[in-house]
């Protein structure tokens, strides 16, 4: 009978290599103005595509190149991180918020409130949500309040499942009970015992919802769904970059490198959170 | 092919730094029953995983001689135990509902033992499973060959795994607590029925149990274990009629009996096994304790009744 | 066995029919909520007569209800209205570029059953470089966005080592590239649940049991082993198709390929609503089947389902 095998690197060293790299990219939203050489919108079509640094035609201001009316690629990666972390976030709040509120009445209450609740979840999950999102948006337009509504949308379920299961089991315990034999009020017991007890559930799942809602975003934009026109997200630079793909590589390759670093680093650090504030498992 | 089905000396069995058991020494021939009585915690289920060779990944085994069936498990390839075990020699488990596949028939778990060891086809095997059925009591066996193990009642599921085991036509028979997760009632049944199938076929048994009064009309020898050691053994009616170790006395004690319905409660606890123990495992509890007692007894002899105690010396 | 499993078949058609229910409601309700439905589903340089039409095919004098019914019967009848761009009935379009999608999401979903499953045993049983594989798979998989992936393998395999065909749709090479780039993500999560799966199966008595049979081990991975883990891995095998249906719509734009994410696409550059509306409901309607599928193949695996 063999052993099954240990895997290294641990999940503490990815741990910390998933929070570095979320930190660089948030330093890199933030510092932006400072950071990045150029602005995300200067046309200088003198020099336009004009490949990374190190190739022999590169030219070291551009390190990562320009595009087709010769914008800097790498100062509008670094300004691109603004749209991919705000949405991000606030996508992961609002889903967190609606969602957490929902599972926490359908696990507690139970009974008809959780049947419509799940229905609800089963609905949401039956719907081939990419092609549901460019509806919507197709209806209500583009934008930042669409798009982050749009990805609530898309992550309200993973809190609402996990938070829901974690409240049916709570109601049956102890000091659930004790407050309620006391007089403790539905809404003090749900916002003061049994909210602290799945917040940690509700941190791990919102950092893979970030992730989600990060990558949707970018899947979004590069299918022509924008959010803010004067700064560059990296879906749509994947989009532009397409039309070149054979004359300018550089331009499709460095914003897919941004969002697989950004989202790996939102993964890692989920998986880390996980093994740290729920040891049950997700 | 010799008469003695498997023989061990000296077997430990250590988890990390436990010692779960410590220098046993088993042999059975062939039409020979067994008992090996102890508590939870006293090794004998892990003394019978190792003997072949069936234990856990984290657990290492030595033994001085270690024979099961002619060959030498110590250097056996895995090759040569897979066709020993459910062939030559058989096991049964405590638990059958966890014991079985909840997702094969109970066709299936017995027929694979069929196919793989004596060349059975699909459908021959199918038949065979269905007489073998019927041998351990179950009665329309052609209805139930197809049935999962959820749709059995306890007894029935146990009769099932003695099926199988039965299905390779072993020489030795290893049960361990069969019958300890069934009703009161229905493990006198087992027991009983185990008993009729060794005698017939002639097979060697080891039944492993906590239950010393269960064992009495089925095993010609007892072993008794307490805290990874053997602490006595001897032929059963000598075992029963005076047992020389005082572990072995209090456990007769504690047997309810038509003048002491609830039998007389043994103090104490056997030690955790985390502690690695120097001298005699029982001295704490034991009432006739001595000063020698800090060291390790060996077995002395009274006749054919061995046991680990310095009042013997 | 096979008398109780037409009880519980339906209950899982009602539930079915009760989420397709919801999908109905939310693409109707999208349409209607920004107050004139007609504006949206008509295209700008419809006449005044037609768009009298339109008001009287949607109810739209009637209270909500009656629309919602009018718009679940044309639905029921296979009328989702007509497409501005292609001048068809949206209904015609969607089923004819139907195939090709579910062509791609299909093989991708079959390489990643076909690379998941033995890796994620082996992983859990021999573990080494297929534990290194899989973790692999497991962080990057879910990382790489697969419209990037997508970009990257035709800027290398077509364009640079000139392998395969660049896009379009007409053969194996022209399959090849979408359907790994689309499998990745699956890969990631199957083989996940696989090897954790089979890690906690293989703890189990009857494993041991199985051992003490003298069984070959390859019978006791596979058939007692693998057999345990296949209904959670069934279940999720069910979502991660409809997935692949979903997210093969970004694989498709890239590759050209002629599914319904592209349609879909398109309708969304020139605004034509019916046919995004018809597209979603029908790709609902396709999720909720699979998921019924996936569900009666568990209760088939697992006769303790079949018997709840």
């Amino acid at each position: 009978m063999k052993r099954v095998a240990t895997f290294r690197p641990g999940p503490v060293f990815l741990g910390r290599l998933g929070a570095l790299l979320l930190g660089c990219v948030l330093f890199l939203a933030v510092a932006a103005p400072v950071v990045a050489p150029f602005r995300p919108t200067d046309i200088n079509l003198r020099q336009r595509l004009l490949p990374p640094a190190w190739e022999a035609a590169g030219n070291t201001r551009h390190l990562l190149g320009t595009d087709n009316v010769g914008r800097d690629i790498a100062s509008r990666i670094i300004w691109g991180s603004r749209i991919s972390l705000s949405v991000g976030l606030a996508a992961s709040l609002l889903g967190a918020c609606v969602g957490s509120t929902l599972g926490l009445c359908a696990g507690f209450f139970g009974g008809w409130t959780d049947r419509a609740i799940s229905w609800l979840i089963d609905v949401q999950l039956a719907f081939p949500f990419t092609l549901f999102a460019i509806f919507l948006l197709a209806v209500f337009g583009g934008g930042f309040v669409p798009v982050v509504a749009v990805l609530a949308l898309a992550t309200w379920v993973n809190f609402a499942r996990v938070v829901r299961s974690q409240a049916m089991s709570l109601r049956a315990q102890d000091f659930v009970l004790a407050a309620r034999s006391v007089g403790v009020g539905t809404p003090r017991l749900l916002r003061r015992y049994l909210l602290p007890a799945v917040l940690p559930s509700i941190v791990v799942v919102g950092s893979f919802s970030a992730a989600q809602a990060i990558m949707t975003q970018a899947a979004l934009s590069f299918l022509g769904v924008g959010v803010d026109p004067t700064i560059p997200s990296w879906g749509a630079m994947l989009d532009l970059g397409r039309n070149y793909l054979q004359t300018a590589w550089w331009m499709a390759t460095f914003p897919g490198i941004a969002i697989a670093l950004t989202v790996l680093g939102a993964n890692l650090v989920g998986d880390w959170l996980s093994l740290r504030l729920d040891p049950r498992g997700r | 092919m010799s008469d003695t089905l498997l023989d061990i000396a000296g077997l430990n069995v250590r988890f990390g730094d436990v010692a779960a058991v410590s220098d046993v020494s088993i042999s059975v021939m062939r039409g020979e029953a067994v008992g090996i009585v102890g508590e939870s915690g006293s090794g004998k289920s892990a003394a019978m995983l190792a003997a072949l060779r069936l234990h856990p990944a984290d657990t290492a085994i030595e033994a001085a001689r270690h024979m099961l069936g002619g060959q030498d498990v110590r250097r056996a390839p895995e090759r040569a135990m897979r066709d020993l075990r459910g062939r030559f020699a058989a096991m049964i488990f405590q638990d059958p509902l966890t014991a079985l596949n909840p997702l094969l028939t109970v066709g299936e778990q017995i027929g694979e033992v069929l196919v793989r060891h004596r060349g059975f086809g699909k459908r021959a095997a199918k038949a065979e499973a269905m007489e073998l059925l019927g041998q351990v009591g179950i009665a329309d066996a052609a209805a139930r060959i197809g049935k999962y193990p959820h749709e059995f009642s306890g007894g029935m599921r146990q009769r099932v795994m003695i099926a199988s085991a039965l299905a390779g036509d072993p020489a030795l028979l290893i049960a361990d607590e069969p019958t300890t997760a069934l009703d009161v009632t229905v493990q006198a049944e087992l027991a009983r029925l185990i008993a009729r199938l060794q005698r017939e076929r002639q097979m060697g048994l080891i039944w492993v149990t906590h239950d010393l009064a269960l064992m009495a009309g089925i095993v010609d020898r007892v072993v008794v274990m307490y805290a990874g050691r053997i602490v006595e053994m001897a032929p059963v009616e000598s075992l029963y009629r005076a047992p020389l170790h005082p572990y072995t006395v209090a456990l007769l004690e504690s047997l309810p009996r038509l003048n002491t319905p609830r039998g007389r409660i043994l103090a104490g606890a056997p030690p955790r096994v985390d502690r690695t123990l120097t001298g005699c495992a029982f001295a704490p509890r034991c009432a006739s304790r001595m000063a020698q007692c800090s060291e390790t007894p060996p077995l002395f002899s009274r006749g054919e009744t061995h046991a680990a105690c310095w009042a013997l010396a | 066995m096979a008398a109780r499993a037409p009880a519980a078949i339906f209950q899982r058609c009602l539930h079915g029919i009760a989420v397709l229910l919801g999908v109905s409601i939310a693409t109707f309700a999208v349409a209607h909520a920004t107050g004139d439905p007609v504006t949206l589903l008509i295209s700008a340089s419809a006449s005044e007569a037609t768009r009298a039409q339109m008001r009287v095919h949607l109810g739209l004098d009637q209270p909500v209800i009656i629309q919602y019914l009018l718009f679940l019967r044309h639905a029921l009848q296979g009328d989702f209205g007509q497409s501005f761009i292609y001048r068809q009935a949206v209904a015609t379009l969607v089923l004819q570029r139907l195939p090709a999608t579910l062509l791609l999401a299909g093989t991708a979903f079959a390489i990643a059953l076909g690379i998941s499953i033995p890796l994620g045993v082996s992983a859990a049983t021999r573990g080494g470089w297929s534990a290194w594989l899989l973790q692999g798979f497991s962080m990057l998989g879910l990382a790489i966005p697969s419209f990037w992936l997508g970009l990257m393998l035709v800027l290398i395999v077509s364009v640079w080592l000139r392998l395969l065909p660049v896009d379009g749709y007409g053969g194996l090479s022209h399959l090849v590239l979408p359907a790994i780039t689309l499998s990745l993500q699956s890969i990631a999560r199957l083989s996940r649940l696989v090897a954790s799966g089979m890690r906690e199966v293989l703890r189990a008595d009857y494993i041991r049991t199985a051992r003490a049979k003298g069984l070959l081990e390859r019978r006791v991975i596979w058939v007692h082993g693998l057999r345990n883990v296949l209904v959670p891995v069934v279940t999720m095998a069910g979502l991660e198709l409809g997935d692949l249906i979903s997210s093969a719509v970004v694989v498709e734009v890239v590759f050209a390929w002629p599914g319904i994410g592209r349609l879909a696409v398109n309708a969304l550059g020139q605004r034509d609503f019916p046919l995004l509306q018809g597209t979603v409901f029908i790709a609902g309607l396709g999720f909720v089947l699979i998921n019924l599928v996936a569900d009666i193949l568990c209760a088939r695996i697992d006769p303790r389902i079949r018997l709840a």
